[in-house]
């Protein structure tokens, strides 16, 4: 009983609520199962499955809170579990920062479930694992790979009479392929919540490629070079970023949104003109659910409109202390760009490098979101419109904020997933100008 | 891949919340022992030649304020039982939270199925070095006070004091968290252990903010704690085990002064804010263990795991330079004043233990010896691929619901032979940098190439500590920055620092993991300026 019906939820939702004796009640039921396989060297490693359900309930008394939490959901274990929330808000300190649950809130549903997605069986894993290994054994290369999958739920209700229910689905490939000899390496990700178009056989051919291609590489100068940014590249630089666009960091003056003096950026120029990031909980192939983590609705939210800062991440506390409305906070993070694919920005490049993605990327200085990192499976120099020979490994010191001034030219923006983030992302391929390379990796 | 990203840690992820009262006691051992039998009598009634079974109650609690309030506190228990068996020469895995024979009879006849499906495309079958059983023993973390029975208002008055010390001292901003950890760990196999294990951690961080209004900059400092493996006396203050550097600055061995530090970080964080920016090129960097501790962990802990070496983690956290060939040639992996050992049983440590996740009696082993590498880190199915007919210890799984796998041990830089100190050390450096605490760190998937950063900078010259120095990051490449190890104080000056959250596998895991040293110099470092202008 992992995946529970809205009826069902609904049912035991408006029992917690009702069963709570304190000054208000929220009380979350989710509910997922998540499947995976993992392979290397060429055979596969592990493979599971873990169902996991949860209720959780948040109760106050006055600025008082109490959360609890259980996985039975008979009627003496919910009775429980809303005493224990009572009883840990009665012994809680006050919190001078509580806000009050959220008013009842009107959601428009949206496009996060795929029975394709929520259908797969560990038979599929397998093959998926076989679409992988079978090519990679037959050009004697090596594949190490991870297939993750699931289905979930979320219901929640509150004291005031707010209610919401809905289905999720993701799926999540990554594969690494070796040349036998460790001289080459190449990647290829995907990320969708519906499965329908994903072919591992089809996929596994880029990172096949990168791999043969990427043996006997050149050592370049460490410098500021013209890049090709592939989209799975440029994700892990532009949300690190984004976990900076916090209100109260930035009216605390502890963010590079802080203005001299005082006060944020909102309504500043901060990036090239042509930089366009939005959050929109409906967006067609890259939906999240219609709420936040406090419930609050989500809204189709400009981020950054043609290079100036338009709105930040207001907690519902730092909003009301403010005087602003907030909104949910996003939950993706989409940025516009052209309509040229990855090979077209190539082609229309005079000198540059390729990174197919970036690693272990961490910040330096939050003053300026200097980051660093390094390039992996995959970089080569672009000569002419040509790919024309694999470069060693860089690290990487730049900053996403300088590097989005430094715009060539944006391509045809695609659904990518971060190592590190948990944003659903829609970037494009990017080409950059002086992008900063400080030392080179012998890593392959 | 390595270290996580601080704000990223989400206590929700580690199990239920529960109250506080239900932190206090145990399951009782008899019962474990009784859920255990029945595990291991349904495998090998399965056809199992191996069944291991690991009872786990995981506690944890999380206290974390903001400036004078607190923000948040939670507690989490996850208790249940993995299962995991060997049959047809394949690993088989299954867990569950019904705490019954039943159900674990029931989860083990998962395993073995499992086992069963996954012996059909093994290639070759698992080897397990042999581990003597044990019989019924017992070990528990050598602590003087159980956190889990401070009352939760004590932690908090300690924290908001710390705070309010910071906030007197100038800093602007402050947080700080307690971080306390409980593992009652309950091993039965079929090689006949039967070990209960009492396994306590605990970590105190703290970052002070300072903010200069007029100039738009800000500069933190976080505290010069480690993560450790204490109870609640870490936090008592104990001044025997305070380090003071020639120019002053305090750093902490096996007991921290957290409101002290606050103060100090106050301070400090202020005075950042208008240090000299680093002029970029070569130095001779003195490393204090606050900072030492990330450098070994990311370029000696992770390239000798032997699983790196071989490949298996190739698709996520990636491989290693530190390649087999090497470990038989005795690559020289750094100058000959280099040492470095593993280990599962150093006193206060965090990867101490009595035994690993898999019954196997923890112990202490070289990996570097006098700058050459002779060899990794192994659990029980690897040990064979190395020549070695024993596991070094190294296994475990961060709850009952994940299967173990090779972690990292404590690896960590013996301390200098001849007498030396911090003070005697600086003496010697014409041009370098003195670096305290550990900052931003980043490696290859190969563990060649890394950068790092630290929490404060001192300019040496001439064999003086001048000045506080900013924008400091020193590139290295693993076995030249090793070769250039031209120095290493005394055992009087050896602390551990480490790691609570070190992430490796898919799904990913997280363990927690300790190094030591003692201030050590390392020649002609290229060091970068890190400072940017957003214009």
């Amino acid at each position: 009983m992992t995946i529970l019906t809205e009826e069902q939820a609904r049912a035991i939702l408006t029992k917690v609520v009702a069963m709570s004796k304190a000054d208000e009640c929220t009380a979350q039921l989710t509910g997922s199962t998540n499947g995976n396989i993992r392979f290397a060297l060429n055979n596969v490693s592990t493979s599971g499955i873990v169902d996991d359900s949860e209720l959780g309930v948040q109760v106050a008394y006055g600025k008082r809170v109490g959360i609890a939490t259980i996985n039975q959901f008979d009627d003496a274990s919910l009775e429980r579990v809303v005493r224990r929330a009572e009883d840990l808000a009665r012994l809680a300190p006050e919190n001078p920062e509580f806000v009050p649950a959220v008013a009842k809130q009107a959601y428009k549903p949206t496009d996060t479930f795929s029975p394709t997605t929520a259908a797969i069986t560990p038979e599929y894993r397998a093959k998926v694992a076989a679409d992988s290994i079978t090519p990679c054994k037959n050009e004697k290369l090596i594949a190490a790979g991870f297939l993750q999958d699931g289905q979930s739920f979320v219901a929640f209700a509150n004291s005031n009479g707010n209610f919401g229910y809905q289905r999720a689905t993701s799926l999540d490939y990554t594969c690494t392929v070796r040349t036998e000899d460790g001289r080459g390496s190449g990647w290829v990700g995907r990320n969708l919540q519906d499965s329908t178009s994903f072919d591992a056989g089809d996929e596994v051919q880029t990172a096949m490629r990168k791999a043969a291609a990427s043996a006997d590489a050149k050592a370049l100068e460490p410098g500021k070079y013209t890049v090709i940014l592939e989209p799975a590249a440029a994700a892990g630089l532009v949300s690190f970023m984004m976990n900076f666009f916090d209100a109260r960091q930035a009216d605390e003056g502890r963010s590079f949104l802080s203005k001299k003096g005082g006060g944020n950026k909102i309504g500043e120029q901060v990036y090239d003109p042509r930089v366009n990031i939005y959050a929109d909980p409906w967006a067609p192939g890259a939906a999240v659910m219609p709420w936040d983590s406090d419930g609050l609705a989500r809204e189709r939210t400009p981020i950054v409109e043609n290079g100036k800062v338009m709105n930040l991440d207001y907690s519902r506390y730092w909003a009301q202390k403010q005087g602003k409305r907030a909104v949910g906070t996003p939950g993706n993070l989409l940025m516009s760009g052209g309509t040229k694919s990855t090979a077209e920005l190539i082609a229309g490049t005079q000198r540059g490098i390729l990174v197919t993605r970036t690693w272990y990327i961490r910040m330096v200085d939050p003053q300026t979101v200097l980051l660093t990192g390094l390039t992996r499976d995959g970089t080569f120099y672009i000569e002419n419109g040509q790919i024309k020979y694999p470069v060693k490994n860089f690290r990487f010191n730049e900053s996403p904020v300088i590097m989005l001034n430094n715009i060539d030219e944006l391509g045809k923006p695609v659904r990518v997933a971060g190592d590190e983030s948990s944003f659903v992302m829609v970037l494009p391929p990017m080409r950059l100008r002086d992008f900063t390379f400080t030392s080179l990796s012998d890593a392959v | 891949m390595g270290l996580g990203i601080g704000g990223a840690v989400v206590p929700s992820i580690f199990g239920k919340a529960v109250a506080a009262e239900q932190l206090l006691g145990a399951l009782d051992v008899a019962f474990k022992k009784r859920l255990a039998d029945a595990g291991l009598n349904a495998a090998t009634a399965a056809g199992c030649s191996y069944c291991d079974v690991r009872v786990g109650r995981y506690l944890r609690q999380f206290v974390i304020t903001r400036d004078a309030h607190i923000e948040n506190v939670v507690n989490t228990e996850s208790t249940g039982v993995g299962i995991r068996v060997l049959a047809g020469g394949a690993w088989g895995f299954a867990a569950t939270n019904d705490l019954t024979p039943e159900g674990v009879a029931t989860a083990a006849r998962q395993a073995a199925a499992i086992a069963k499906a996954n012996a059909k495309s093994q290639t070759s079958p698992v080897q397990l070095a042999p581990t003597p059983g044990l019989g019924e023993v017992s070990w528990k973390t050598p602590i003087k006070k159980n956190s889990m029975e401070v009352p939760l208002k004590d932690k908090a008055d300690l924290l908001l004091q710390v705070n309010a010390a910071a906030l007197g001292a100038g800093a602007n901003f402050v947080n700080s968290l307690l971080f306390l950890v409980n593992e009652q760990k309950y091993f039965a196999s079929t090689d006949g252990s039967y070990i209960d294990q009492d396994v306590h951690r605990i970590w105190a961080p703290m970052t002070v903010t300072a903010i200069d209004k007029a100039t738009g900059k800000f500069r933190t400092r976080d505290g010069l704690s480690a993560p450790m493996g204490l109870g609640f006396e870490y936090l008592d203050g104990d001044k025997a085990q305070k380090y003071v550097s020639p120019n002053g600055v305090v750093n902490y061995g096996m007991s921290y002064d957290m409101k002290e530090d606050a103060v100090a970080a106050a301070r400090q964080a202020r005075e950042k804010l208008s240090a000299p920016s680093v002029k970029p090129g070569k130095y001779d960097l003195v490393l204090d263990p606050s900072h030492t501790w990330l450098t070994i962990h990311e370029s000696v802990g992770h390239p000798l795991e032997l699983d790196r070496v071989l490949g298996y983690e190739a698709n996520f956290a990636g491989t290693s330079f530190a390649t087999m060939d090497k470990r038989d040639a005795r690559f020289q992996y750094g100058s000959p004043l280099v040492n470095l050992t593993a280990d599962k049983i150093a006193p206060g440590s965090l990867g101490g233990v009595g035994y690993d996740d898999e019954g196997v009696k923890t112990k202490k082993w070289d990996l570097i010896r006098d700058g050459k590498l002779v060899d990794y880190q192994t659990i029980r199915d690897q040990a064979h691929i190395v020549g070695k007919t024993e596991s070094d210890g190294c296994c475990y799984a961060d709850s009952w619901s994940s299967v173990q796998f090779q972690r990292m041990a404590n690896v960590s830089l013996e301390a200098g032979k001849s007498k030396l100190s911090v003070a005697d050390m600086i003496k010697d450096v014409e041009n370098g940098i003195y670096i305290v605490g550990d900052g931003s760190f980043s490696i290859d998937q190969q563990r060649y190439n890394a950068q790092f950063g630290g929490q404060l900078f001192y300019e040496i010259k001439n064999g003086q500590i001048t000045r506080m120095l900013e924008d400091v990051a020193y590139q290295m490449r693993t076995p030249e920055f090793w070769a250039a190890c031209s120095a290493i104080c005394d055992a009087s000056d050896y602390r551990l620092g480490g790691s609570f959250f070190d992430g490796k596998g898919q799904p990913s895991q997280s363990s927690a993991v300790s190094h030591g040293s003692s201030t050590a110099r390392f020649n002609g470092i290229n060091v970068i300026n890190t400072a940017r202008s957003l214009g």
